[in-house]
Parts: C-alpha cells; sequence; structure tokens
C-alpha cells in the first residue's frame, strides 16, 4: 500500500472503506499521510513562501517607487489589476514551451499574482502618514531618509500586513492549480483523484481541506504578527 | 529555456491556429461566458440581497469579513472536485462551484457599499418623510452604486478567468482546449490560452466602462475603476 511515488487509490485493494468509495475514509488518510497529503502540503508551504517572499520584494521596490515619484502608482496600478485578470491555467499553459514543466513556469504565475495584491497595499500604506505628521516630521529635523525608515514605514505596516493576508491566502488556493503541470502542492492530489474513473472522494476532500486549512492557518499568523507589530493599533479598537 | 527558434515557431503556429479557427474558438468562449454568466447570476441572487441587508442593518461585518477570507480561501479546484463528488460531470457542477466563488466579493462589497453610507444623509431622508423602503431604494442603493458594482466585476472577473479549470469537471469552454493537448496539439493549448487572456481582460475592461457610465455622475472619481480593487481595508 505505502509504495513510493504518486498513490493512485487502487479499487480492488484497501478497506471496505476505500473499495467502496464512501463518503470519507479515515484510514485512507491515515495510510497515505505519510507518502502522500504530507509531501504535497510541504511542497505547497514551498510553492507559496517562494511566491510571496519574491513578490513582496518586486511590489516594495515598485510601491516606493511610485511613492516618490508622481505619475507612476496609477498606471502600475492598472496594469497591476489587468495582469491579476490573466487566468492561471492560461499562463501555465503558455510558459511551458519556455521552461518546460519546472517549478520555474510554476512560480513566475504566482510570482506575478502576489506582486499584484501587495503593490497596491504597500503603496496604500506608505500613503497613509498624512501631510500633517510628514510636516511634523521634518520639522524635528527628519531627513527623507529618517522620514521613511520612522515615519513612513511604521504607520505602513497595518496595510503591508493586510496585503501580505491577501497574498499569502490566494497564493494557497492558485497554487493548487499548478499540479496541473505535474507532481507540485496539494493540488496534485486532487488531480490524481479526479482521474480516477469515479473521482475517488476521501482524497478530494483531505487534500481540499488541508488546503482551506493551510490559508486560514497562515492569515491568523500575520493576524497575529500584525498585532506584535503594531501595538498602537489595539489602544484604538 | 527551450531552444528559442522552437519555442518562436510554437507561437507562431498558436497564433495560425487562432486565425484558422475564429468560429470554433468564438463558440468555446460563448460556452465559456454562459457558463460564467449562469454562475455570477447565482451568485449575485444569493450575494447581494444578502449583503444589501447586512449592510443596511450594520450588522454582521463578521459575516461579510468572513466571506472575503473564505471565498479567497476556497481554492476553485477543490470547489470543483468537491461539487463533482455530489452534483456529478457537468454544467451545474461547475455553475454552483463558481457560485460560491462569486458570492465573496459581491458580498463583502455590498456590505461596505451599504454599510458605509454616511448615516446623517439616511436620517435626513427619514426626517423628510421616508419610507424604509424608499430610504433604501433612492438613498442609499444610490449611495452604495460604486460599490456593489465593483463586487459585480471583480466576481465577473474571477468567474470568467476559473471558468477555464471547470474543464476537468468536463465544460469549460475554451478550457476543454487548454486541458486536451492531445486533441488541440501544444498550438491549440496556446492559441486557446492567449483566447482566454484576452476574454477575460476584455470583460475587465467592458465591466470597467460600464461600472464608470452607472455610477452616478455625483459619486465619479477621474481614477480609473479597478486600480483599487486589490487593496484590502483593514480587517480586525
Amino acid at each position: 500500500m505505502t509504495a513510493a511515488g504518486p498513490v493512485i487509490p487502487e479499487f480492488g485493494k484497501g478497506s471496505a472503506c476505500v473499495t467502496g468509495d464512501h463518503v470519507f475514509c479515515w484510514d485512507w488518510v491515515r495510510d497515505h499521510w505519510d507518502d502522500t497529503l504530507q509531501p504535497s502540503l510541504v511542497d505547497h508551504v514551498e510553492l507559496t513562501l517562494i511566491a510571496v517572499a519574491v513578490g513582496f520584494a518586486i511590489a516594495f521596490a515598485l510601491a516606493l517607487l511610485a511613492h516618490r515619484v508622481p505619475g507612476v502608482g496609477q498606471p502600475v496600478g492598472v496594469a497591476a489589476a489587468l495582469i491579476y485578470t490573466i487566468p492561471s491555467l492560461a499562463i501555465f499553459q503558455i510558459l511551458v514551451p519556455f521552461f518546460g514543466l519546472s517549478t520555474t513556469t510554476v512560480e513566475i504565475p504566482l510570482v506575478g499574482y502576489s506582486l499584484v495584491m501587495l503593490y497596491p497595499n504597500i503603496l496604500a500604506g506608505l500613503q497613509a502618514a498624512t501631510p500633517e505628521v510628514l510636516e511634523a516630521a521634518r520639522a524635528m529635523g527628519l531627513e527623507r531618509r529618517q522620514v521613511l525608515l520612522r515615519v513612513e514605514l511604521p504607520l505602513a505596516v497595518p496595510a503591508i500586513v493586510g496585503g501580505l493576508r491577501l497574498a499569502v491566502v490566494s497564493t494557497v488556493s492558485i497554487a493548487t492549480i499548478a499540479a496541473f503541470l505535474g507532481e507540485q502542492g496539494l493540488g496534485y492530489p486532487i488531480f490524481q483523484a479526479l482521474k480516477q474513473p469515479t473521482p475517488f472522494k476521501t482524497e478530494i476532500y483531505a487534500a481540499g481541506a488541508l488546503v482551506v486549512a493551510l490559508a486560514l492557518a497562515c492569515d491568523l499568523v500575520l493576524v497575529a504578527a500584525r498585532r506584535l507589530l503594531v501595538p498602537w493599533a489595539r489602544a484604538g479598537s | 529555456m527551450i531552444g528559442d527558434a522552437a519555442t518562436a515557431q510554437t507561437f507562431l503556429d498558436a497564433v495560425a491556429f487562432v486565425v484558422e479557427h475564429p468560429g470554433f474558438l468564438a463558440g468555446k468562449a460563448l460556452d465559456q461566458l454562459a457558463l460564467s454568466g449562469a454562475a455570477l447570476g447565482l451568485g449575485a441572487a444569493v450575494a447581494l440581497p444578502l449583503g444589501v441587508a447586512l449592510g443596511h442593518l450594520h450588522r454582521g461585518s463578521g459575516v461579510a469579513i468572513g466571506a472575503s477570507i473564505v471565498g479567497r480561501a476556497l481554492p476553485s479546484l477543490v470547489l470543483i472536485g468537491a461539487f463533482l463528488t455530489v452534483l456529478g460531470i457537468g454544467f451545474v457542477n461547475n455553475m454552483v462551484a463558481l457560485a460560491v466563488l462569486a458570492t465573496g466579493p459581491m458580498l463583502t462589497n455590498a456590505y461596505d457599499g451599504m454599510d458605509g453610507v454616511d448615516r446623517d444623509v439616511v436620517d435626513a431622508a427619514r426626517g423628510m418623510g421616508m419610507s424604509r423602503a424608499q430610504t433604501i431604494a433612492r438613498v442609499e442603493l444610490p449611495l452604495a452604486t460604486p460599490l456593489l458594482l465593483t463586487g459585480i466585476r471583480v466576481a465577473a472577473v474571477t468567474v470568467v478567468a476559473t471558468a477555464p479549470i471547470a474543464a476537468i469537471a468536463g465544460g469549460g469552454g475554451l478550457g476543454d482546449v487548454i486541458v486536451n493537448q492531445a486533441s488541440y496539439r501544444l498550438e491549440g493549448v496556446l492559441g486557446a490560452s492567449f483566447c482566454v487572456m484576452a476574454l477575460s481582460a476584455g470583460v475587465w475592461l467592458a465591466l470597467a466602462a460600464l461600472q464608470r457610465a452607472m455610477t452616478p455622475r455625483a459619486l465619479r472619481t477621474d481614477r480609473v475603476p479597478g486600480a483599487a480593487d486589490l487593496t484590502r481595508k483593514e480587517l480586525p
């Protein structure tokens, strides 16, 4: 039962529950946690972390640029919204001729999606400082760099975390489609289950529940992080 | 990168595929729009009245916020797969799964739109003798229009862009071509992928123009609608 490689449920074998394709078979989850679900989960976390980290670096640089140079923000914002309309399945397929069935093919769109969600939020955060606050900072003798580091960035943290929540939750969700191109993430067990003559319910439900649980867990972590980073917000609410 | 000349040739073949099969691709695009429209309609029938009612009462912000988070967290593939085990392969399964995706943005924006109406304006309307129904229809809904339309537009684009994934459960319009390399070969897959991208960008642009035209003149800003779609409001 626990052979290496992708596990395709065999309806001829397994417990009565698996053979009969009952609604949910805990014994299948127990038997295949180590060889199917757990590796896919780890892979999924990896796909998401890379996408959000790279997307964040690019989005942060773009937002700083738009913050400094007037007139850049709006066009980049519209371009970001347009990038978000690109269907994941289509862009994965279009990148295959360039990068093959590789992690690069999967990560480029994931980075793109997280980037376009992070950029407007980081920019909104940087613009959160009111003219009065900036005036006061300059009157206290802060230089431009100091204003950015000590005033604008701390004030931007809530919006940045808001953008990160959006990007992480969406990326966890979109990364399931990556499995269309191969053995990547939690989408893979779902595609495998759907390939069966009769879709294997337990595998779809178990992998699906893990994706949703992962997304919600990441969201909770970011909420907790914001509480630590923005202690002054708690006093207000 | 795989050989550049070969890659260029592949993309030329893809363009040729689109040029040679306009009717076939247009039919698939119409299938996709029909599925998306049905899903959007079903989602709107549930989400808009609920969002408007909750926003009007200024109650249930947790529901509205929860809908936006859970809506984002539920992957289309999981929804389509899970509904497939219950509803079987075909249009109904795909419509229901996509409708669930559509409810999130519509519910959240409808709630925000109604909840955000200035209470003094509502009090003034009541003070002038307007009934509750009149206040909603003639004061609150017009003021909430920009956000209501934003919710519908975001939901529509989400559904159209996700519909190709429905091809794995039978009937995803252009997605049927994208997932069937065995029949359509790489040039067909790529050609259909370009068409899908053009379709969802087209829907986004068309709805942005429509939104601008439908927004009451007084509430219009000069900004292009859509630039703020991806900004998240501060959530608890």
